[in-house]
């Protein structure tokens, strides 16, 4: 399904990304894991398009979508949900979601609010409720609802756990085993191994811009130099 | 007393409606593109001139006037989107400044358009048919036309508050003022989102300006007067807010409506006055908000390079010729010398606040010509001979810069260039509006040398000298401790006040010394030219210091100095070869901003740097 091969990128002069190479196929939870710094957002923000790559390759379903804009690699189906949320403030939950609104995919049931709100029940309470007055776990919930919306066959979910609440964190880990039995495939960056354990197939370790190991979750759990290497602080 | 009262208070509300079309299409503009559109006001004078056209060719009656009006406000539209798409879409992601100045670009070409389409004779259009009359309220009689646009303002505010708010396009709309970046990760195509804002915006500038046609006539003075005002409105009213315009536009019309009665004199000065109040309350405006990311896009300069052996002897060379050719020159070369080291200092002092400072100014104008009021003043009121006149100029300046500075330095970015922008309005208008002290729109004539210096080769010299030790001083303050300080607070202002430095006083110093050394030039200016006007302080000179800066690059030591060399040549080639002369130098403004966004000195550093 996603492909990331040789990914480099750059901020000024800084070298961010030193190639890193991934993938994820059709349906499985991936996890991004790594320190602080290490370029799990950037890894996304380049496989969307919003940091513009300086090397490699990101191919989605087959196509490459190398350096497209971001608005075009959305509409093929790849949706992205931010670290900060990026909630829009003014708008009300219903108008957060209707900006996310595309087009339904084929062989996916499309997304609807009421759709949304059956998986985040307490966001149905508050359709007419501007964004800037929500809590923190709420929006996060928002913003996911809302990249939903654009039907997606991918999501890039970046640090989905952080600064949340422990009930909120196992209701987002409830919502994506939902988005995988969905067949929903998912990336997401994590630094809280715990999250990552509940919800993903597989790991990527990255470091320095660059992955340095790769297995399923329970391998990393044997790992312990591995995670005492990359993860640990 | 009472009628009286009503018609000013009426006549407010009409104009206000007026104000209100061309701000609101401003205020959409800039929340979605973040583009402050100098060109909005040129927008509003083809709007007129169109009307013009088209309802006095179209046959008389209901459909030639309404007909004539909408279709004027679409084919502004269109025109609007062609600039979009040519120019703006290419420069959404450079400073701020250049956008701004890209914009002007427009203006001046659209100004030698029009005077090529429509000539310079003012046009007069045909009343409303349908609101010829007048009609009695509580007694006093008052325009139909007039009362028609009262209503205007509030309907086109709810007609755009439900395409905002009811429609997915609104919605897309408002959601891309709060964070384009993200709308675009959602799927909505930002280009053709920002396109359609710049048609909506520019339809309603369009539509204002139509407007207009059986009120006043069309001139080309329209733009630069409409864009001052609408300025005046989008900040009170806070960038991007439309509530926030349509207040500030109900304010700014009935200020202007009672200053007539109560200050004739200051009216001009006025609607600036209450602006620069606002914005020290309320730095965003009324209804306006801080930017989401104020310190997010910094971008870290780097240091000065050393310049290289070549470099330096190029550097000699041009001060050798500058000295030693000079005798040699008739009085017209002399004059053109005299006025590029006048220019180089003026640059210079601008490039002072805005490389190293980081600062923005879009109101340099207004040091330069205080100087230049401030020797002409002494010399017109109690002749005072030119040594005392050229020691006033710069505390003249000097002493604005400490006001305006005061106030200036505390914003930045667009907020920044508007409050320089409508400083320079205010000095501008005292100096036009203040017959009494200042001859207005005559000037002050009369303002020449001391004997020993009225030969043109002698003021060259005094000229140069003054000229190029304030320059050396400039460039010595960039190099000295407190330089480093400067740059520091540019680069990096919360570590910068971390370790202890004073970033708000710094940068008030830093105003102050580039207002000196710009009033020691516009003293000098007026002693060359022999007199003084107000436009010496107008948009335009501070254009002319803006692009000397940016020709030479901000980010280079000797830009201002190759900038004013280059702008001054192509500048007075362009006027003496073409009557066109805004047109090309419109062109020469977009080329430099698509073309050379590093200016020239910057270009040839790049250069060098690809070399080595």
């Amino acid at each position: 399904m996603l492909e990331v091969e040789g990914l480099h990128a750059h901020y000024g002069r800084a070298h961010i990304l030193q190639g890193v190479t991934l993938s994820a196929a059709q349906g499985e939870v991936v996890a991004l894991l790594g320190r602080n710094g290490a370029g799990k957002s950037t890894t996304m923000k380049a496989i969307m398009g919003l940091v513009r790559p300086t090397g490699g390759r990101v191919r989605f379903q087959g196509q490459d979508v190398t350096g497209r804009e971001p608005f075009e690699i959305a509409r093929q189906g790849l949706g992205y949900v931010p670290e900060e949320r990026r909630i829009f403030t003014e708008l009300t939950v219903m108008e957060n979601l209707d900006v996310g609104r595309q087009p339904p995919r084929a062989g996916l049931a499309p997304w609807t609010p009421e759709r949304v709100f059956a998986l985040f029940p307490s966001l149905g309470a508050m359709r007419a409720r501007p964004g800037g007055r929500m809590s923190g776990g709420e929006q996060q919930m928002l913003t996911i609802a809302r990249t939903l919306m654009g039907n997606p066959r991918l999501i890039l979910l970046d640090e989905p756990s952080e600064g949340l609440a422990p009930v909120i964190v196992e209701r987002m880990a409830a919502a994506i085993l939902e988005l995988k039995r969905e067949g929903i495939t998912v990336l997401l960056s994590e630094q809280n191994l715990h999250f990552a354990r509940l919800v993903s197939d597989r790991a990527c370790v990255l470091e320095k811009g660059a992955i340095r190991w790769e297995g399923t979750l329970a391998a990393l759990m044997e790992a312990e130099e591995v995670r005492a290497q990359y993860l640990s602080v | 007393m009472f009628e009286n009262l009503l018609v000013q208070g009426l006549s407010g509300l009409a104009s206000a409606s007026s104000l209100f079309l061309v701000a609101s299409g401003l205020t959409v503009i800039f929340g979605v593109t973040r583009i402050v559109n100098f060109a909005h006001g040129s927008l509003y004078m083809l709007g007129a001139y169109l009307a013009w056209t088209l309802v006095t060719n179209l046959p008389r009656g209901h459909f030639g006037f309404w007909g004539g009006v909408l279709a004027a406000a679409l084919i502004v539209g269109v025109v609007g989107v062609l600039i979009e798409v040519l120019l703006l879409r290419r420069i959404y992601k450079a400073p701020e400044l250049f956008q701004l100045l890209a914009t002007f670009g427009v203006v001046l070409i659209v100004q030698d358009l029009a005077l090529m389409i429509w000539g310079p004779q003012d046009l007069l259009g045909p009343r409303a048919p349908g609101l010829r009359g007048a009609t009695e309220i509580l007694g006093v009689r008052f325009p139909l036309y007039e009362l028609f646009l009262i209503f205007v303002g509030p309907v086109v505010l709810g007609l755009l508050w439900l395409l905002f708010h009811r429609t997915r396009w609104g919605t897309r709309v408002r959601a891309a003022t709060a964070d384009r970046e993200m709308v675009g990760a959602l799927g909505v195509n930002q280009r053709l989102l920002f396109t359609t804002v710049f048609f909506l915006g520019a339809c309603l500038a369009g539509l204002g300006g139509a407007l207009q046609l059986p009120r006043e006539s069309v001139n080309l003075q329209m733009d630069l007067a409409i864009i001052a005002e609408a300025f005046v409105v989008v900040v009170i009213g806070g960038l991007g807010s439309l509530p926030g315009a349509f207040l500030a536009a109900l304010l700014i019309g009935q200020m202007q409506a009672f200053g007539i009665l109560i200050f004739p004199k200051i009216t001009l000065v006025l609607a600036f006055l209450v602006m620069a109040v606002v914005l020290i309350l309320r730095p965003y405006g009324l209804l306006g908000r801080p930017p989401a990311s104020a310190h997010a896009a910094q971008v870290v300069e780097p240091p000065y390079p050393p310049p290289s052996p070549a470099f330096r002897a190029l550097g000699l060379a041009t001060v050798a010729v500058a000295l030693l050719l000079p005798p040699f020159l008739g009085d017209f070369a002399l004059i053109v010398f005299t006025e590029i080291a006048i220019m180089v200092l003026f640059a210079a002092s601008l490039h002072f606040i805005m490389g190293p400072g980081g600062m923005a100014s879009f109101g340099h104008a207004a040091y330069f010509g205080l100087g230049a009021y401030g020797a002409a003043l002494l010399v017109k009121h109690v002749a005072a001979p030119m040594e005392i006149g050229l020691l006033a100029a710069p505390f003249a300046a000097g002493l604005a810069g400490v006001v305006f500075g005061w106030f200036c330095v505390r914003l930045s970015g667009v907020y920044a260039a508007m409050l320089t922008l409508a400083f320079a309005q205010i000095a501008w208008s005292a100096a036009f509006q203040w017959v009494e002290l200042t001859g207005g729109d005559n000037g002050i004539l009369g303002v020449w040398p001391s004997d020993w210096a009225r030969n043109k080769l002698a003021y060259y010299y005094l000229a140069l000298l003054l000229c190029l030790g304030a320059t050396l001083l400039l460039r010595r303050a960039i190099m000295a401790p407190f330089g480093y300080a400067l740059r520091a607070g540019r680069d990096s202002p919360l570590r910068a006040e971390a370790i202890g430095m004073d970033g708000f006083r710094i940068r008030w110093v830093a105003f102050i010394l580039a207002a000196v050394a710009a009033g020691i030039a516009g003293g000098l200016f007026a002693y060359a030219k022999g007199s003084v006007f107000p436009t010496y302080m107008a948009i335009p000179r501070s254009v002319d210091a803006l692009l000397m800066v940016l020709l030479g690059g901000v980010q280079t030591l000797s830009g201002p100095i190759v900038g004013a060399l280059a702008y001054t040549w192509i500048h007075e080639q362009l006027m003496r070869l073409f009557e066109l002369w805004r047109l090309l130098l419109g062109a020469v403004i977009l080329l430099l901003v698509l073309f050379f966004p590093q200016g020239l000195a910057g270009a040839a550093q790049r250069a060098a740097e690809k070399r080595a």
